[in-house]
């Protein structure tokens, strides 16, 4: 037997190697955020002053669909071929192997994102301190979008047409990290200094990451039975 | 020992089974018999743990399995009708990882030694889909030699086996059997293992 996070670790390894077997999907989901982030400038036209404003918030959307587009498969397939009864079944904590899948899927989804953002914003004209408190928001963000993800995706699982009930279901969660998230880049343009919302993002971060895959995996249980 | 009290198990509207009482000693293993649909399944799903009954209880070692999961899930080793594996997968990593959320660190040799008396030699590093239905049931069944538990509980461990993979299953349940080992097993074949009990459904 070994330590506790034993178990976790080969949760999100086995995760990672599947990720990693299945390229085209991280791949999908970055293009994805890349081609949303860039319609709307398209969309609202070449004005360098508006385009600093909406940046914050063009990524931090394109961020958010991102994430829903991975979500739909985090606990399905495992649903489907009995992995998740095996999970459900192990001696150690189901609560771990689930926040194990969690990491993993931020990983795959979240971080590239968080990566890749701060490219995305040169093209909006944002200087570079904008730059660092948006990265960094993302950073503290995206992986509260996985755990609330995981909570929808738990509580839709088996559900006939879950991909659309899943967006319902998760946006209006995802409210409050957007608004903190992409207000701190703006507080910090009007002179109020982006703390106050990068410490509520944390805040909001350090709740999820308490609560989020325990009340998975109480959904995944009503699922499993 | 596990023991089963008074179980009523409901799907929807139809009920299963009901009043089903049995118990299963160390060293004695029982077939689930029953036609298709009967509800072999879903007993053994309740068995688990997994699902709850309508009514009735399942104890392991005078233990409520739904009230101490730990305890019990340290002793059981399940395997269900669905595969549990990975096709992107190969054989080794597969059994590497889901023993690993198991808790239980495989070593690849330890894993290879599973693999190689269930026939799998050369096809260890080959992702488990290029692999036929009968070679992912052995992939699964090598779970019961790397992981100790002392119940086992089989939903149709012999579908998909040739004759040679049978008779290996056979002599591992018989080997678990004389351990102290206990097990509960569907199955639609006529099996070639020591007299057990039987309850049809």
């Amino acid at each position: 037997m070994n330590g506790l996070l034993y178990p976790f670790q080969q949760s999100v390894r086995r995760d990672l190697l599947l990720a990693a077997r299945h390229k085209t999907e991280i791949v999908t989901a970055l293009f994805f955020f890349v081609i949303v982030v860039n319609l709307l400038p398209l969309g609202i036209g070449p004005d360098p002053d508006l385009l600093r404003k909406i940046a914050p918030g063009a990524l931090w959307i394109g961020a958010l669909l991102a994430t829903l587009l991975g979500l739909q498969r985090l606990f399905a397939p495992d649903h489907a071929d009995g992995t998740l009864e095996q999970m459900a079944l192990s001696p150690q904590s189901f609560t771990l192997l689930v926040a194990g899948k969690i990491l993993a899927h931020w990983v795959v989804a979240g971080l590239p994102v968080v990566l890749i953002a701060p490219v995305l914003g040169l093209q909006f004209d944002l200087s570079g301190r904008s730059l660092l408190i948006l990265t960094v928001s993302l950073l503290l963000g995206t992986p509260i979008l996985s755990l609330i993800g995981a909570v929808g995706a738990a509580l839709t699982l088996g559900v006939r047409g879950s991909g659309a009930l899943l967006s319902l279901l998760i946006l209006p969660l995802y409210i409050p990290a957007l608004i903190f998230g992409a207000g701190a880049v703006e507080a910090d343009l009007a002179g109020l200094g982006s703390e106050g919302h990068l410490s509520l993002l944390a805040a909001l971060l350090v709740v999820s990451t308490f609560f989020a895959p325990w009340v998975t995996t109480v959904a995944l249980r009503v699922a499993l039975e | 020992m596990l023991s089963v009290s008074h179980l009523t198990c409901q799907r929807g509207e139809r009920i299963l089974f009901q009043d089903l009482s049995f118990e299963l000693p160390e060293s004695q293993w029982l077939q689930i018999a029953g036609a298709n649909g009967a509800g072999k399944t879903s007993l053994l799903r309740i068995l688990c743990g997994l699902a709850e009954p309508v009514a009735g209880r399942v104890t392991w070692n005078g233990k409520a399995v739904r009230e101490n999961p730990e305890t019990y899930h340290t002793d059981l080793l399940y395997l269900g009708h669905q595969g549990a594996l990975k096709e992107e997968l190969t054989p080794l990593e597969n059994l590497a990882l889901s023993l690993g959320m198991e808790g239980f660190a495989v070593s690849e040799n330890t894993a290879l030694a599973a693999l190689h008396p269930f026939g799998l030699q050369g096809r260890e590093h080959l992702p488990v889909r290029f692999l036929s239905a009968g070679q992912r049931r052995r992939v699964l069944l090598c779970r019961l030699l790397l992981r100790p538990a002392s119940l086992w509980i089989l939903d149709e461990p012999y579908t998909a086996l040739d004759a040679h993979a049978v008779g290996f299953l056979s002599s591992l349940i018989e080997t678990h059997l004389s351990r102290g080992g206990s097990a509960v097993l569907t199955s639609h074949q006529s099996l070639s293992l020591p007299p057990g009990l039987c309850i049809t459904l």
